[in-house]
């Protein structure tokens, strides 16, 4: 794994920004509509603070990752800025500025875990926010356990998982991939090729897939992992001719670089929507196809939770005032919209337990809603986001026509069709140690 | 037979990609003995000059043109991607001749800072840096004379260089806030390099499916190749690097020009390489990292040739693209169904990917513990050089 140098520091070119900033109208619009600055109607509130809370952005700005990544921590400092322009996190009586402390992982694990432990013992910050890869939450895991420190993890993942250091405000798998097997097998057919990238999320997801097709009258005819980074897909086009000659269903948890491969070569071999190929992709958004071409990924699925192109006012608030703080050409996407919403929950849950302090706020965000781009989202006792589930189409223009919308669905953890977690679940209301992992 | 075609052909499509890549490493490495870890940035640089020449083409007077812009973009990459490498031999590879250690910290460094250059290049990013350079070479011509005959002279040196670069930061910063000044021209984001339509088919013949882009990529391999072969077996300069290459003190004597062949051949070499990177565009994404996704593989492919032997890496390429592909897809069980039943698991069990990668480093391992100086190792008085 190639780490390269610092990038330069984006703080620069968002002051030379502030100028350009059209947040006004937009902040002030979301901010009454939000639960959580219900007394401060929507005033300009600039300057008179009575004091700061520091929280940690940790994302990678370069390096492989960084591609998607950026999006991220851009919807977070945004989010930030918009809670600070409306007065800050309000807590017994007080303002406070929300102080963004940014650090940069880099794409490394190991560096991931390093800049956390540094967030947390100097900087001393309330909170991190950070992380897209599962292998880089995992690397954060054991140090936000063993400092009994909190992190908020904006990406949807492959489950099996619920500490009580952790926060998730992405997709578990029956918000992403469980209701689009179903919607498949319900549509598209019954044959399954599982493409995927060689680590711990595509493997752990296609899992839950396999028992989830064997519980519900699926066939897996054929199942390939590329190396994150790999471009030669040769190989797995031949298998996947082999084992669907005719059509059938193709569902790719690709990562990163490799999907640009795949799907050019894939288009170039004939296995595309136009053959009878119904391809499902759960780890390309709005910006990814920008970044390979809508040309090449017409007429393919993806289920999400929030699309850029879903048709509610507050999902068209938060894309505009996105465009208008990072230029016009940009696009939002679902990781964007739960970081967003990730750093709203966060004060809304310290503004109803009175501190910053991180158990207190642990504790007072169970239950705390808001009303996010997706809809008005809730925090479970799982500490899982309930979410909206969508599947949509990708369109010639590079957006998303939704074809289907489930509504809220409620997390759920430890996955019910895999015989291991089948019957566990988490709920960090109670007060038992075991907690995070008990039989229902 | 079918599978037989189908094998030789995806075989040779993956073979002709590590060919493309490697050969400009091959020119360098092998005839050079220059270990240049910046080979992969040089076909980045490639990747970003077609996506460069294809949105030249894709608005404007050009723009029924931009089915062939592919064709454009190939001088075009072998000329920015030359020049790149021209620059790296002028300013870092000469002054490590002969120390291959310093010159692979070297150049991984600067593979480094041309990840970094396209991810930060902006409009004053760019002045800051062209302004920083000029000042720095203008500044002994422009000072007095005497400056640079005094003890402490270095220091002046130094300071220049020191001056420029910071006023070079003060003019970036200061244009940076011009906001049309501050985009990014590329950004840390993967671009989009769009095949034009007749690259994005395939051709049926047969049972045999073969896409257009990697047809378009054997040909362009195949001519990059008799290019090259014509260059370094007729051409007098070729004559002149082959000399270099086999004795160079003796050339030197003769009056060849080693420094000025040195030059050519890496930028012959890191021409190669841009050429290498338009046609990685037509398969897979182009970003900042593009390099590394390669550089690992054409450095296998030279050494496995055999270092300095151009044969030895076109037959090494084209080996281990058809040991990936009958690995990796598993037609083994095809062609004997009725594999015994621990066989077939173990074929099964590599029949993936990402185990197909490991075999084929493992056999590679295997062979080179028989056959150290690769498959066509360098004979005679060569050898001594």
């Amino acid at each position: 794994m190639k780490s390269s140098s610092q990038r330069p520091s984006p703080l620069g070119a968002f002051s030379a920004r502030k100028t350009t900033l059209r947040l006004v109208g937009g902040a002030t619009a979301l901010a009454t509509s939000m639960t959580l600055v219900a007394c401060g109607g929507g005033q300009e509130a600039g300057g008179q603070f009575d004091g700061e809370v520091k929280v940690g952005i940790l994302h990678s700005r370069s390096g492989t990752m960084a591609i998607s990544e950026n999006t991220v921590a851009e919807a977070e400092l945004m989010a930030i800025d918009e809670i600070n322009k409306a007065g800050g996190v309000k807590v017994g009586g007080k303002k406070l500025k929300i102080v963004p402390i940014e650090e940069d992982g880099a794409s490394d694990w190991p560096t991931f875990a390093e800049k956390s432990k540094k967030l947390i013992d100097q900087d001393q910050v309330a909170v991190v926010f950070g992380g897209w890869t599962s292998a880089s939450r995992k690397a954060m895991l054991p140090v936000f356990e063993a400092k009994d420190h909190f992190l908020f993890y904006p990406i949807q993942y492959e489950g099996q998982e619920c500490s009580k250091n952790i926060f998730y405000s992405g997709a578990a798998p029956n918000q992403q991939a469980e209701p689009a097997v179903d919607w498949l097998l319900k549509n598209k057919g019954k044959d399954f090729f599982l493409v995927g990238s060689d680590y711990v999320y595509p493997r752990t997801a296609n899992t839950i897939m396999k028992e989830q097709l064997k519980a519900s009258g699926g066939k897996v005819v054929g199942e390939d992992y590329l190396p994150l980074g790999n471009t030669e897909v040769a190989p797995i086009i031949a298998k996947i001719k082999q084992a669907l000659p005719k059509g059938g269903v193709i569902v790719n948890t690709l990562n990163g670089d490799s999907n640009v491969a795949f799907f050019k070569q894939m288009k170039a071999a004939g296995i595309t929507p136009a053959n009878g190929y119904s391809i499902m992709s759960f780890s390309i958004a709005e910006e990814e196809i920008a970044a390979i071409g809508p040309e090449y990924l017409e007429g393919t699925y993806a289920a999400w939770n929030f699309f850029q192109s879903l048709d509610t006012p507050a999902s068209k608030e938060f894309t505009k005032n996105f465009k208008a703080k990072y230029g016009e050409n940009r696009v939002t996407n679902d990781p964007a919209e739960a970081a967003y919403m990730m750093i709203y929950l966060w004060a809304a849950a310290a503004e109803k337990a009175g501190t910053v302090d991180d158990n207190k706020v642990r504790e007072a965000l169970i239950g705390v809603s808001f009303d996010a781009p997706e809809g008005k989202v809730t925090v479970m006792p799982n500490h899982h986001v309930e979410k909206r589930v969508l599947i949509g189409e990708v369109q010639k223009d590079g957006m998303f026509k939704i074809l289907q919308d489930k509504g809220f669905v409620k997390p759920v953890a430890w996955n019910q069709f895999v015989p291991e977690t089948k019957g566990y679940t988490c709920d960090w209301t109670q007060k038992r140690p075991d907690a995070g992992k008990f039989k229902m | 037979m079918d599978l037989l075609y189908d094998t030789l052909f995806n075989g040779l499509a993956i073979g002709s990609v590590l060919v493309l890549a490697a050969l400009g490493l091959a020119v360098v490495f092998g005839l050079m003995g220059v270990i240049n870890m910046a080979h992969g940035e040089l076909m980045m640089l490639g990747a970003y000059t077609t996506f460069v020449v294809q949105n030249l083409f894709k608005n404007g007077p050009l723009e029924t043109l931009f089915p062939v812009y592919i064709l454009v973009a190939i001088p075009a990459a072998f000329v920015v991607s030359g020049l790149a490498g021209l620059l790296l031999e002028k300013t870092v590879i000469r002054r490590l001749y002969g120390r291959p250690l310093e010159t692979l910290l070297a150049t991984w460094g600067v593979s480094l800072i041309l990840q970094q250059f396209v991810r930060s290049v902006s409009s004053a990013f760019a002045i800051g840096l062209v302004l920083a350079v000029v000042l720095g070479v203008l500044f002994p011509r422009l000072s007095p004379a005497s400056l640079w005959r005094q003890r402490w002279t270095p220091l002046v040196g130094v300071g220049s260089w020191i001056v420029s670069g910071l006023i070079g930061i003060a003019v970036a910063s200061l244009l940076g806030g011009v906001r049309v000044l501050d985009q990014p021209w590329f950004s840390a984001r993967n671009i989009d390099v769009t095949a034009p339509i007749w690259l994005r088919g395939s051709l049926d013949l047969g049972a045999l499916n073969m896409p257009t882009a990697r047809l378009f990529i054997i040909a362009l391999t195949a001519a990059s190749l008799a290019a090259v072969m014509w260059f370094l077996q007729k051409s007098v300069w070729g004559i002149r690097i082959r000399a270099v290459t086999q004795n160079r003190s003796m050339s030197d004597c003769l009056g060849i020009p080693t420094e000025t062949v040195d030059a050519l051949t890496f930028l012959v070499g890191s021409g190669l390489a841009g050429v290498a990177g338009v046609a990685v565009t037509l398969l897979g994404s182009v970003g900042p990292n593009l390099g590394g996704n390669y550089i690992v593989d054409c450095f296998m492919v030279v050494v496995l040739g055999g270092v300095g032997k151009l044969l030895g890496t076109v037959v090494a390429a084209l080996g281990i693209g058809v040991l990936s592909y009958v690995i990796g897809s598993g037609s083994l069980l095809l062609v004997w169904p009725a594999m015994p039943a621990g066989l077939n698991e173990l074929v099964t069990f590599f029949a993936t990917t990402s185990m197909a990668k490991v075999l084929v480093f493992a056999l590679i391992v295997v062979f080179l513990q028989f056959r150290p100086a690769g498959l066509f190792p360098p004979k005679g008085r060569l050898v001594e050089a």
